[in-house]
């Protein structure tokens, strides 16, 4: 069971919240406790707007245990426009029209289920970017 | 510090050794080792090792197999670094032979991959990344290597096929060492139509799930009773990078490589050129080509086009994956980073397999790499020939 990760992560994965440095004004996504620039301690919560760009993916045809029934699917690094790069699953897209470079934006979708009578595991995935 | 000198080596072939145990692998690399090194005992083991507590639900390897081998009571510990275990292991060797502190240790490594099938084996391999952040999220370790992969060929704006010839020319050595885990060649046909684990990385440009140990025998250079066998070690030397991908301010520059190896030339007081092979780390063809580069031997463009006129072969400027690499020999993980010791030290004895033996080599560099780069260890090492 993956119960106190999935509680102690909420705020990551349902709302983009990372760190911002009170000293120098970096931004962190995954949250740092140290700043990785200047090395300080003084960080405060930033929630990201959740948009960026595609920086690299892939398709995954072999995987882990818990994505067993996913494949094939997509995982990228992605850019944030505030500066940080994070991985995530790419949903509501198909493969080949995946681009470098493409504007995503952040939606939660579902990860995977602890067996069938299991919790479900929600948090951030990316999809192309709807214009307006 | 003391002059370091490696006096023994010991290997089992690299298999799915179904029938044998991690205890069963170790003793027999460790006694391989003791046998050619001509001694009966040591006082201390370091263990190098990833995955025995999640695939063989076995932890505490060092006292473990000290006492299998017949040496309850000595100093013994696993060390784990992710694929990088077993040089992370030799580098706990060397400084307790160099700070005087021991007389004659063994660097262990060993790994059985093949104990639970199917996905378990990736699940372990998984677990070099960051967990909350990329593994849980559907990161896979090929998943990892392949977004570095894609982004090179967007940016060098290079041909897939280009990579072929980094696994091509692993399984041409591989087949005259009989402790590789592959025996036979691969063409550029079959490149092409091997299947995507994750695009662009495809099942032939990755080194294969296998099983192995091997082990080194490290002693005071002042103990060498052989001195055509020893081997003297001028360097080992361990940097690290951050964990996770999406940290790395650049992603094709793997800077644990270019530290370490940097240490090391400056430890062993040489430059690049006296370097007569190169022990490199190819768990994907990418990995080959980043390394090389980031290593200060010549660009990531320059090794693509020179891997393809022979640069690399035996025969050629700098040999690389001498009998058959990560790719060919097989990567059973924690072990892998002795394996690429004991087969430098062969070269550096020209005890190499005739087919393979490098002509009158006198620096090796090894290098062992944990996870997409965020551990690396570089040794160095001198043949007495």
């Amino acid at each position: 069971m993956d119960i106190p990760r999935y509680w102690r992560l909420k705020d990551q994965r349902y709302r983009l919240q990372g760190t911002v440095c009170s000293s120098c004004g970096h931004y962190s996504f995954p949250p740092r406790i140290v700043c990785p620039r200047c090395k300080s301690k003084a960080l405060r919560p930033y929630e990201f707007s959740g948009k960026g760009k595609v920086f690299s993916f892939t398709v995954v045809y072999q995987t882990i245990e818990r994505y067993q029934d996913k494949v094939p699917y997509i995982v990228a690094l992605i850019d944030l426009e505030e500066g940080p790069r994070l991985t995530a699953q790419l949903t509501d897209v198909d493969a080949g029209d995946v681009q470098i470079g493409m504007p995503v934006e952040m939606v939660v979708r579902k990860y995977y289920e602890e067996n069938t009578d299991g919790p479900i595991f929600y948090g951030y995935k990316f999809r192309p970017a709807i214009p307006f | 510090m003391k002059k370091v000198a490696i006096i023994g080596i010991g290997q089992v072939p690299v298999r799915e050794h179904w029938d044998q145990s991690i205890k069963a692998l170790a003793v027999q690399a460790l006694f391989h080792a003791l046998e050619d090194a001509n001694r009966d005992e040591i006082d201390g083991l370091y263990v190098g090792n990833m995955l025995s507590g999640r695939l063989s639900e076995q932890e505490h390897l060092g006292a473990l197999i000290a006492e299998q081998a017949g040496f309850p009571g000595i100093e013994a510990v696993k060390i784990e670094a992710a694929c990088a275990s077993g040089a992370a292991a030799f580098r706990q060797a060397v400084l307790a032979v160099a700070s005087g502190r021991k007389k004659c240790v063994a660097a262990l490594g060993v790994e059985k991959l093949t104990e639970l099938s199917g996905w378990h084996a990736s699940d372990g391999l998984a677990m070099a990344a960051d967990a909350d952040f990329e593994t849980s999220l559907g990161l896979t370790f090929v998943a990892l290597n392949a977004m570095v992969m894609r982004r090179f060929i967007f940016e060098h704006n290079v041909k897939r096929e280009l990579f072929a010839a980094f696994p091509m020319l692993a399984h041409r050595n591989a087949r005259y060492n009989p402790n590789a885990m592959f025996q036979h060649e691969i063409s550029l046909n079959q490149y092409q139509q091997a299947k995507m684990i994750a695009d662009p990385i495809n099942l032939l440009d990755s080194s294969p799930i296998a099983d192995g140990a091997a082990a080194l025998i490290v002693v005071p250079w002042d103990d060498v009773r052989d001195q055509h066998s020893a081997v003297e070690v001028l360097a080992c030397e361990v940097a690290t990078d951050y964990v996770a991908l999406h940290d790395r301010t650049n992603l094709l520059h793997l800077a644990g490589v270019e530290q370490s190896t940097k240490s090391a030339l400056k430890t062993a007081g040489l430059s690049h050129r006296d370097i007569s092979f190169f022990e490199l780390h190819d768990a994907f063809s990418i990995m080959s080509v980043l390394s090389l580069e980031a290593a200060g031997f010549l660009s990531a463009e320059e090794a693509l086009k020179k891997v393809q006129e022979g640069y690399f072969d035996i025969g050629g400027t700098l040999p690389i994956a001498t009998m058959g690499g990560l790719k060919g020999r097989g990567h059973p993980v924690g072990a892998t980073g002795l394996y690429q010791i004991v087969e430098a030290v062969l070269q550096l004895r020209g005890k190499a397999p005739t087919p393979l033996q490098v002509a009158e080599p006198r620096f090796a560099m090894t290098q062992n790499i944990g996870g997409t780069g965020a551990t690396v260890v570089t040794s160095i090492l001198k043949g007495q020939m």
